[in-house]
């Protein structure tokens, strides 16, 4: 399967890891994953206000790109991006007269006609690829790692554009028990990491932090496995600001879905870019036998 | 025989009508009609960026943006002059940033709030698809970025128009001198020739130009050895 791909600017430099992870593991499962060839961003948090057209104007254009390929689906990885091109998506092919108004102003493009449909990887991991096809797929199994999946906000609401449901979701957990790993559930797992209060106000999104890790650690889970780039940055770098101010925190690594893929399909190494991971992992994956080559990290 | 008559056109420089010849640039019609370029002109070949011009056309609702020395007069244009544009420039060391950190989101950060609009690029002059520039330069692409705003001359029309006040074209500037200092392959025969240079081994070749009449020069600057240009 060939389907176009947007990656988001995140992908290009803080969140590379889940990008190479991802693009390595489609190939391995046959989804052809091709970029856009033009691309803006995709407009970074859904706004709100009911007449901030200017604010669709982003998405919208994203979505021309794919129509103007002749395309009628776009995969991404970034729950933001997702969230942000689905719900502007859906907005324009509600409200005839706000599509328009933003083809009129963006008259130098071709109309948007509304008729792309906006995907995210771990729908096409469900439903096109099938978990049992990636079970049989799996060279390394994860056996004994205990991984607490971590949703977050974008990824399931609001229910409109989520992947799955909205207070329970599984999809992650069945990635991750296909992959062979034991599924730790946590209630926390789609609280919200505190998003973009880690630009202005890095303390509470420690605080969530803090409460998010350690809720899964006192269940047992010994890693975490999301899919939001903004997220990770939330739950693994600021656990530097979570060991400052609460001395009994013990850090635990967090890995994209697509990082456990790759090393469960006992991939080469380097397609999960582990070196961008701040806590890190390396401990943990020999513990569990699941890599064998002697590798050095920069500690950070 | 008739005296070959000039056809004239009405246009409107700052809202005061004039009638100019047809055929003039922007620049020229509006010495024509009397008006002394003190600032606002430069090179009056394109290149320089001094004679950003925003009009619109009888009849139409758009603002339309130009370069005065690269456009000439339509009948029913209603003209007026952006000989500077006071955009917030940075000051920076080019040396001591860390291209690795995104030194465009610290010197710029209002990049950050572009909504895409495009309306930078249909005000560019230079046909630049300037927001595919500020883009690339916000995904910390370098390399697109200077690229793509290569043939920007700073006239700063873009910066007028953006609802989100940001400076695309000392962005571009900005990434054009971070991608030559920090990820432009080294040329080999640069640092070759640089040394020939130090050696002297063109001294003697440039004490006898130095020493030649005008003329001379002229022939021997049409004569010079050339490569041959691709596609020739």
């Amino acid at each position: 399967m060939k389907i176009s791909y947007y990656p988001g600017c995140t992908l290009k430099k803080n969140a590379l890891n889940l990008e190479t992870s991802a693009l390595a593991v489609g190939k391995e499962l046959g989804i052809e994953m091709v970029e856009l060839p033009r691309w803006n961003c995709c407009g970074t948090v859904f706004t709100l206000a009911s007449d901030d057209l200017m604010r669709q104007a982003a998405p919208i254009r994203n979505l021309i790109r794919v129509q103007e390929l002749g395309e009628n689906q776009v995969v991404t990885l970034c729950s933001m991006c997702y969230n942000t091109l689905k719900r502007a998506n859906l907005l324009v092919k509600n409200d005839n007269e706000k599509l328009a108004t933003l083809n009129e102003f963006m008259d130098q493009e071709e109309d948007y006609r509304g008729d792309v449909k906006v995907i995210h990887l771990l729908e096409i991991l469900k439903n096109d690829v099938g978990f049992d096809k990636i079970r049989e797929k799996v060279k390394k199994p994860l056996n004994g790692l205990k991984v607490a999946p971590y949703y977050g906000c974008l990824l399931t609401r609001p229910k409109e554009i989520g992947l799955d449901d909205m207070e329970e979701p599984t999809i992650l957990h069945d990635l991750v028990e296909s992959l062979g790993a034991e599924v730790i559930d946590d209630p926390l797992k789609t609280e919200c990491c505190g998003a973009y209060q880690t630009v202005s106000n890095k303390e509470v999104v420690a605080d969530r932090t803090y409460n998010i890790l350690t809720s899964a650690q006192s269940r047992g889970a010994e890693a975490i496995v999301l899919s939001c780039p903004l997220c990770d940055f939330n739950l693994d770098h600021r656990q530097k600001d979570v060991e400052e101010k609460y001395h009994d925190f013990e850090k635990i690594p967090v890995f994209y879905f697509t990082q456990l893929m790759a090393i469960a399909f006992g991939m080469d190494e380097n397609v999960c870019g582990l070196d961008l991971n701040y806590v890190n992992p390396l401990p943990l994956l020999r513990k569990k036998k699941l890599i064998h080559k002697k590798r050095k990290r920069s500690e950070r | 025989m008739a005296e070959k008559k000039e056809v004239m056109v009405k246009i409107y420089i700052m809202n005061k009508e004039h009638e100019v010849p047809m055929g003039l640039t922007i620049m020229e019609a509006m010495e024509y009609a009397g008006y002394r370029f003190i600032r606002g002109a430069g090179c009056r070949a394109g290149f320089c960026g001094a004679c950003a011009t925003v009009y619109r056309k009888k009849g139409d609702y758009k603002l339309f943006t130009a370069l005065a020395c690269q456009t000439s007069v339509e009948d029913g244009m209603y003209l007026s002059q952006i000989p500077f544009v006071p955009a917030n420039r940075s000051i920076y060391d080019i040396n001591k940033l860390d291209v690795e950190a995104n030194p465009v989101l610290q010197l710029y950060p209002e990049v950050a709030r572009c909504v895409s609009c495009n309306t930078c690029t249909k005000a560019c002059p230079q046909d630049i698809e300037v927001m595919d520039f500020v883009q690339a330069a916000l995904k910390g692409n370098f390399e697109e970025a200077a690229q793509t705003s290569f043939d920007c001359i700073q006239c700063g029309l873009c910066a007028v128009r953006c609802p989100s006040e940001i400076p695309q074209y000392h962005v571009g500037q900005l990434c054009r001198r971070l991608y030559g200092k920090y990820l432009e392959k080294a040329s080999k025969n640069l640092d070759k020739r640089l040394e020939e240079i130090k050696k002297g081994n063109f001294d003697k070749e440039m004490d006898k130009m130095i020493k030649l009449g005008l003329n001379d020069l002229k022939k021997m600057y049409k004569e010079r050895e050339m490569e041959e240009l691709a596609g020739e």
